[in-house]
């Protein structure tokens, strides 16, 4: 007999070591997130996926079901905890979505989205971050890294190399590069390598590639990301 | 530079593990953490250089660029605001002719502010590479930058500029009944290694980090390890590697216990952590010590020598067959190092970020390992029930918080140093015995506890109403409270690890509201705004370090509402900075300042 959870009040099964969030995105039912993949060890940073376990505040990506857990995603409360979240992360950064060339394939946008973000809510912080155009074919805007550690671990974990890192503490975090001139162009990175293409933001971007998608034809103009990411999610699950 | 480094790392034996004692050591020996000294021990340790250059951005006491040979901070805590503090840095800064933040021209020297250094009871307090200054006043400051002016070595310096003093005041059951070397370990051996955990449980001891785990329930679950370790055999379950951990970490503003602890009850201490590892089967203790608790070093480490001379550390000890020994390893400035995971982050010589959980530290701790962690005052009275009994504990206290609880009382008091009280004793009696009149609230349990009003002191210590690690902050009519909540506000935000989103981003959200509100540019909706924002970082954090940093406005907001409220200008809106201040820029540029070059911020 399989293991039960429920998920607002839909009873979901699960298999022994699974998470709530894989028992979730099995069972077809979305839970938000942005530092969450599949591919990955979770990390449970961006707090966006927390639901209530049993009345407890639990990162979804991290907590492993339990049978008879009873778990509470997609309420009011959560959605404005959530967005709130989302608003947060806009500020601290530079997020200029019509200026962006992510625009529309960026998760953090589709994300604002799907939680009805109609504004920033919070004051803009405006931080000074840099840019690093070092290299020939990859390129970081820190002003749009969320610190989501996607790329550090792609890059150990499927690229076999350690081109990222995140450094500092609090407010002061960033990303750093493996290089001994702290440049990207003196890293091992390749356009090819996932940990190019896994920012959900448009931090980390392959060169002049920006716009060969015409903005309106890209993935988040057409569908909400609740879909494409249960649709992605449950492919790469299946390979 | 090339052999320091590589003697060094031999020194400790290339371990990866030991990244912080050896980032002291070079940090201490150039007053930075040169690029060279970065690459040479990614090879050395054989991990990468971004590991490094990580750790070294994340501890306080680490710099990337050059500091002065003599390094000056001065505490922050809100007790040293409270004696003059910020006179006092500004005299100093003017005295040395350096900015605060900053390295003087010459290299000499520098200056900045850190978190509390535990020093409370004999502040204001600082640190001069890294050792404890205390009482510090202006003839101690014209000395101070006489001895650097001069490039005095420091073990030249008057020794009365480092004399940390214990003022324990208010002995009880524990530090009343100091307990002889070994005489805990033998009670254990005689009464048995299992009845003598059950004598732990029996006394209903809980953590005194403030938590208030149950310490037997603990030991008894780390002893258990991981579900897949019950499925072997005794003999390969004894086997498994467990760790004892010491949390030293005190870096809860306002608190110094521990460092009191440490420096007249070490043998208690290491006792209670011989006594668990035995019980639960481990090897390698930990004690972590705060970096501020620098000056206690050398001293702790003549204790465990004596201690492995007297038998009662190393191998075979007392002829019983245990096997345990203890490392002590110093921080290096975050206070986050005191959440138990981050503390076994930082032991492993990584950035001290908060573990996600399950699964725990009793289960999975140190390298992986089932660890205990827990507080000193724990440990140390874990160490006397085993001699006493757990009946002895637990006849003290109230119905669900036996025995004592040490606290470092500070802050307007004739008397500030340690008190020891059964649980149960109420705020009043405490206030009486410190000597505190006039008093307008007391901060229990540091600026992650709650502030109490002078209505409440009829309340108790214990972990049913008023928890506390030890920290006792008193505050009489004169003080102002928003002053007090700002404080603690700029602390959690300067302290937050980063990690999760709601903590990094909320903690800089919350002192930006609060200074916009006591700036006087808040309006109508900022109190709700400020509630709001409080209540998201208190519930979505991912550690504790989140999950309180809102309790300072919380606590204040519910008792004093018209407080605040009497901040916020009365319009129905106020934009979110100072619309002539940004002008000010403009107006030096265009050498103008007739009433044409000023804007009105709001019809008021």
């Amino acid at each position: 007999m399989s293991k039960l959870i429920t998920i607002d009040g839909n009873t979901i099964p699960f298999e022994e070591g699974q998470t709530i969030m894989e028992a979730a995105t099995a069972a077809g039912v979305y839970i938000p997130h942005l530092c969450h993949h599949p591919e990955f060890t979770p990390h449970g940073s961006c707090k966006l996926c927390t639901v209530k376990v049993n009345g407890r505040t639990c990162s979804a990506c991290t907590f492993p079901a339990v049978d008879g857990q009873d778990v509470l995603n997609n309420t009011q409360e959560l959605t404005d905890d959530r967005r709130l979240i989302t608003q947060m992360l806009f500020v601290e950064g530079n997020h200029f979505c019509p200026s962006c060339e992510k625009t529309g394939n960026c998760q953090l946008q589709a994300v604002a989205y799907h939680l009805n973000m109609l504004d920033n809510h919070f004051p803009l912080f405006y931080p000074n971050r840099e840019l690093d155009a070092s290299h020939a074919e990859v390129m970081i805007d820190h002003n749009r890294c969320i610190f989501c550690t996607l790329c550090v671990r792609a890059s150990q974990q499927k690229d076999g190399k350690d081109v990222f890192a995140i450094s500092g503490r609090g407010l002061n975090k960033h990303l750093i590069v493996n290089a001994q001139s702290g440049l990207l162009k003196d890293t091992d990175i390749e356009a090819t390598d996932q940990a190019a293409h896994i920012c959900p933001t448009g931090a980390i971007l392959i060169k002049r590639t920006a716009y060969q998608v015409p903005i309106g034809e890209r993935i988040y103009d057409h569908q909400q990301i609740d879909q494409v990411s249960l649709a992605s999610e449950n492919s790469q699950h299946d390979k | 530079m090339k052999k320091f480094i590589q003697d060094l790392a031999e020194t400790h034996r290339y371990q990866p593990t030991h990244l912080l004692p050896i980032l002291r050591s070079v940090q201490s020996q150039y007053h930075y953490i040169p690029q060279e000294a970065i690459e040479q021990l990614a090879q050395l340790l054989n991990i990468s250089r971004t590991q490094i250059i990580g750790v070294v951005e994340f501890y306080s006491f680490f710099h990337l660029s050059p500091r002065g040979q003599y390094e000056l901070l001065i505490s922050d805590s809100i007790t040293d605001h409270m004696s003059g503090k910020k006179n006092l840095i500004s005299y100093l800064a003017e005295k040395l002719k350096v900015a605060v933040g900053d390295v003087r021209q010459d290299g000499v020297v520098s200056l900045d502010n850190t978190s509390c250094t535990g020093m409370c009871d004999q502040g204001p307090a600082g640190l001069v590479n890294g050792h404890a200054l205390t009482r510090l006043d202006r003839p101690r400051l014209d000395l101070i930058s006489d001895l650097i002016n001069q490039q005095k070595p420091l073990n030249e310096w008057p020794a009365e500029l480092f004399l940390v003093e214990d003022n324990i005041y208010q002995p009880g059951l524990l530090l009343a009944n100091p307990i002889q070397p070994g005489t805990a370990l033998r009670a254990m051996y005689k009464r048995g290694v299992p009845e003598t955990l059950a004598e732990i449980s029996f006394a209903e001891l809980r953590g005194r980090g403030g938590a208030g785990y149950n310490t037997a329930w603990k030991w008894h679950l780390c002893y258990e390890g991981p579900e897949e370790d019950s499925f072997c055999d005794i003999a390969t379950h004894r086997q498994q590697q467990r760790y004892v951990v010491c949390n030293a970490d005190e870096g809860e503003p306002g608190t110094f216990k521990d460092r009191v602890l440490l420096n007249s009850y070490a043998h208690e201490v290491f006792e209670g952590m011989t006594l668990c590892a035995a019980i639960i089967g481990a090897q390698q203790g930990f004690l972590y010590l705060r970096g501020e608790y620098l000056h206690l070093y050398e001293k702790l480490q003549a204790v465990l020598d004596e201690r492995r001379q007297a038998g009662l550390l190393g191998s075979n000890i007392l002829k019983e067959g245990l096997n345990f020994d203890i490392e002590i390893c110093l921080g290096a400035g975050a206070y986050i190092c005191g959440e138990e995971s981050a503390l076994i982050e930082s032991l492993e010589g990584k950035m001290g970020i908060p573990r996600n959980r399950p699964p725990y530290p009793v289960t999975q701790g140190y390298l992986g390992k089932p660890t205990v962690v827990n507080n000193v005052e724990t440990f140390m009275a874990a160490a006397s029930i085993a001699v006493n009994g757990g009946d002895w504990f637990a006849n003290v206290g109230t119905e669900k918080s036996k025995g004592t609880k040490i606290l470092s009382i500070c802050g307007d008091c004739s008397q500030p140093g340690i008190y020891e009280y059964p649980f149960g004793t109420t705020i009043q009696t405490v206030l009486n015995d410190c000597g505190a009149s006039d008093v307008l609230g007391v901060q229990i349990g540091g600026p992650s506890g709650t502030f109490i009003s002078n209505k409440e002191f009829n309340r108790q210590l214990a972990f049913e109403d008023l928890a506390t690690g030890g920290s006792f902050i008193v505050f009489n009519d004169s003080r102002n409270i928003l002053e007090i909540v700002n404080n603690f506000t700029h602390f959690f935000a300067h302290e937050s690890c980063g990690f999760c989103t709601p903590c990094r981003v909320g903690t800089s959200l919350l002192k930006k509201q609060l200074d916009k509100i006591i700036g006087g540019h808040g309006s109508a909706g900022d109190v709700v705004a400020l509630e709001e924002l409080c209540q998201l970082v208190k519930t979505q954090s991912h550690c504790g370090l989140g999950q309180t940093a809102a309790n300072p406005v919380l606590s204040t907001l519910q008792r004093y509402p018209e407080l605040y409220q009497s901040r916020l200008k009365k319009i129905s809106y106020e934009p979110g900075f100072d619309l002539d201040g940004a002008l000010e820029t403009a107006r030096r540029l265009a050498k103008r300042n007739d009433a044409s070059a000023h804007l009105a911020q709001a019809e008021e």
